[in-house]
């Protein structure tokens, strides 16, 4: 399938959809690994929508990558009960362990904040990929990120 | 034998798919026929895993479990992990659990379980009472919305079902931000047939033929448990062309946000349920006339519509006999943060904020002196020992500048710095700003350098910061930028020091 179709293919299957363009941006990204800027038009014309409006959502919503992440992506939670529990000394850690921030890519690996994962009751949280991480420590994620990219 | 491991997301966090594997394992070396449950959790987090063995036709719990302290559950004699009966851990027997009866007890995609245990019970009552009269039950139950607003649902409901238009929706708010928060989570992972059943009483007392629940893109195992579950009550005639095969129609979708916190505020979901940017609109109009697609629409938090069931069932009057004031029925309090016993503790509205932190939470995690605790998410204050008499109640924590929120409680140790939090609760803002409205979008930013001038030691700067604490909460256009000096004036109010002893260290 080229590119072209993929795309396409994804608008047939929200053709009709009340709301659909977040749906399709979800489906997007998932294909792509991103929302590349040269789907906006065709995804404007398949809504009535004018370019900006799709830019508009696109650049709204904190998911939506212009850019393909890393192979994995670490999501380590800033919000409150994560620092309660020592989460930003452990981010402060594991930045300083895998050489990199907090937003940044470096070879396979995205590292990003995330705004609560709902594990407020067992933290820190992290997610390695779709794998959650509950009570976690620089260390364990350290070694899950090992693990996944060996 | 029957053996319960939680598939809740925390207690996979905290590695029940090890666990639930080991168990499998181990049972397949000993030969032993054993049947493995996944059910929800119980809500007692700090022992996830909780695995749950029956015995003698009681569930006897097992925790905090790792897959090494599984072969012991084969042999004989007490294990090291024992916690005895789960239903009479203390945590849980002092619960009313009313909206969360079922989670942690079934399998959440288990129609017969669900069946079994009062499902559906609350759907046939109401269509045998007709729309009227469910409103008329949901307004004698005094319930408010548990999201945050505390606007009594019934009244909600009934301006929708006033409304004529071709096409109403109900749209369930599953875009659970709040740090500390986790209860609309573990509903929808660990009794879904909970919450569409409510949303179907919704449907039908409004009139309304089509549901949409926005969940928050950061609860993948929630959206997939939903899915299967809507699919499941679809297939049973439940939901879809007519309810339970003899009411109106009513199905239902689920919508994934795309991680912004703003989308919690109902105006700003019905626009990106929209395709929209999520922005906050101004009201009126009122959502209950005006809302998705500008048809009449109730929004409501998941917990709203879950207490709905079980109200049908036992009655409006028998919800209201729980609570405190105006503040009726149960609350799913959530306690998180640094905390010995972190979960989430249901009960009527009323128990203090001190018996809350230091006997159901047990005090700090760290062990260390308790400081304050965050009340309501990220726009809610901080409240320290002084508060501790406060009853939870929406009126008693808006009396004290502070609110109830969608009731998560985060404690924090002395080793807070509450300059850093309150530092933070501004860089939340600015960074989930909408950007509608200029106290906000700006007032965010400008507070960050402000906290920032005071920790540099200048002198003049917390007046000033109390002064644009003014303008985000009387300018803002909702909640977001109005409610974001809460946390900031609270631990000013609570800890002058910390903001003032950099300032001395300068002079």
């Amino acid at each position: 399938m080229t590119e072209d179709d993929r795309l396409a293919a994804i608008l047939a299957d929200h053709a009709g959809r009340e709301g659909a363009l977040l749906p399709i941006l979800h489906d997007v990204q998932a294909a792509y690994g991103c929302v590349p800027a040269d789907c906006y038009q065709p995804i404007a014309d398949a809504l009535r929508l004018s370019r900006a409006e799709v830019a508009g959502v696109v650049s709204f919503y904190h998911d939506f990558r212009d850019a393909p992440a890393g192979k994995h992506v670490i999501k380590l939670c800033r919000a409150e009960a994560c620092q309660s529990m020592g989460g930003t000394e452990m981010i402060a850690r594991l930045e300083h362990a895998l050489g990199m921030k907090v937003g940044e890519t470096k070879g396979d690996v995205t590292l990003e904040a995330v705004y609560c994962l709902g594990l407020c009751a067992c933290a820190p949280a992290a997610m390695v990929g779709d794998q959650l991480v509950g009570r976690a420590s620089a260390e364990r994620i350290e070694a899950l990120v090992a693990e996944v990219s060996a | 034998m029957k053996i319960w491991v939680p598939c809740d997301a925390a207690a996979v966090a905290c590695g029940a798919d090890e666990v639930a594997a080991a168990i499998a394992s181990a049972a397949g070396l000993r030969g032993e026929t054993i049947e493995i449950i996944r059910n929800g959790t119980r809500g007692m987090i700090w022992l996830e895993p909780l695995v749950e063995i029956e015995r003698d036709g009681v569930r006897h719990g097992f925790g905090p479990m790792t897959p090494d302290d599984v072969p012991a559950l084969f042999e004989d004699g007490e294990h090291p992990k024992a916690l005895g009966p789960v239903e009479e851990i203390p945590f849980f027997a002092q619960q009313t659990r009313l909206t969360f009866a079922r989670c942690g007890r079934t399998d959440p995609l288990s129609l017969a379980d669900y069946e079994a245990d009062e499902g559906w019970q609350g759907l046939k009552r109401a269509l045998e009472l007709g729309g009227a009269q469910t409103i008329e039950e949901v307004t004698t139950s005094g319930l408010r919305g548990r999201g945050g607003a505390g606007f009594p649902t019934g009244i909600k409901w009934k301006t929708v079902a006033g409304a004529e238009a071709p096409q109403k929706y109900i749209v369930c708010n599953a875009d659970e931000g709040d740090s500390g928060s986790f209860a609309d989570r573990m509903l929808m992972e660990g009794d879904p047939y909970c919450l569409i059943e409510g949303m179907a009483i919704a449907g039908l007392a409004v009139g309304a033929t089509k549901g949409f629940i926005y969940v928050r893109s950061e609860y993948p195992h929630a959206i997939r448990t939903l899915n299967a579950a809507i699919k499941a009550a679809r297939a049973a005639g439940i939901i879809g062309d007519s309810l339970m095969g003899q009411g109106p129609a009513f199905d239902l979708e689920v919508r994934v946000g795309a991680g912004a916190y703003i989308c919690g505020e109902e105006t700003s979901l019905l626009n990106s349920l929209e395709g929209k940017r999520g922005m906050v609109r101004a009201k009126p109009p009122l959502p209950a006339l005006e809302g998705a697609f500008g048809r009449p629409t109730v929004v409501n938090n998941v917990l709203s519509l879950a207490a709905v069931p079980w109200i049908l069932i036992h009655g409006g009057a028998a919800y209201a006999e729980f609570g405190l004031g105006r503040s009726r029925g149960t609350i799913p309090i959530q306690i998180a943060g640094n905390v010995k016993h972190g979960g989430l503790f249901e009960t009527g509205f009323g128990m203090s904020l001190g018996t809350l932190v230091n006997e159901i939470g047990g005090g700090t995690a760290s062990g260390r002196p308790f400081k304050a605790v965050q009340v309501g998410g990220p726009l809610g204050a901080y409240h320290g020992p002084d508060d501790f008499d406060l009853p939870v109640c929406y009126e008693a924590f808006a009396d004290q500048g502070g609110l109830v929120g969608h009731a998560g409680f985060v404690v924090h140790d002395d080793s807070a710095d509450m300059l850093a939090l309150a530092r933070y609760a501004m860089e939340f803002c600015a960074i989930e700003s909408c950007g509608k409205c200029t106290p906000c979008r700006i007032g965010a930013v400008r507070g960050i350098e402000t906290l920032d001038r005071v920790a540099a030691g200048d002198p003049a700067a917390i007046e000033l910061l109390h002064e644009l604490c003014e303008v985000m909460e009387k300018g803002s256009l909702c909640a977001m930028g109005g409610f974001t000096p809460y946390p900031v004036r609270s631990a000013i109010r609570l800890f002058p020091q910390e903001f003032s002893l950099s300032q001395e260290a300068a002079e």
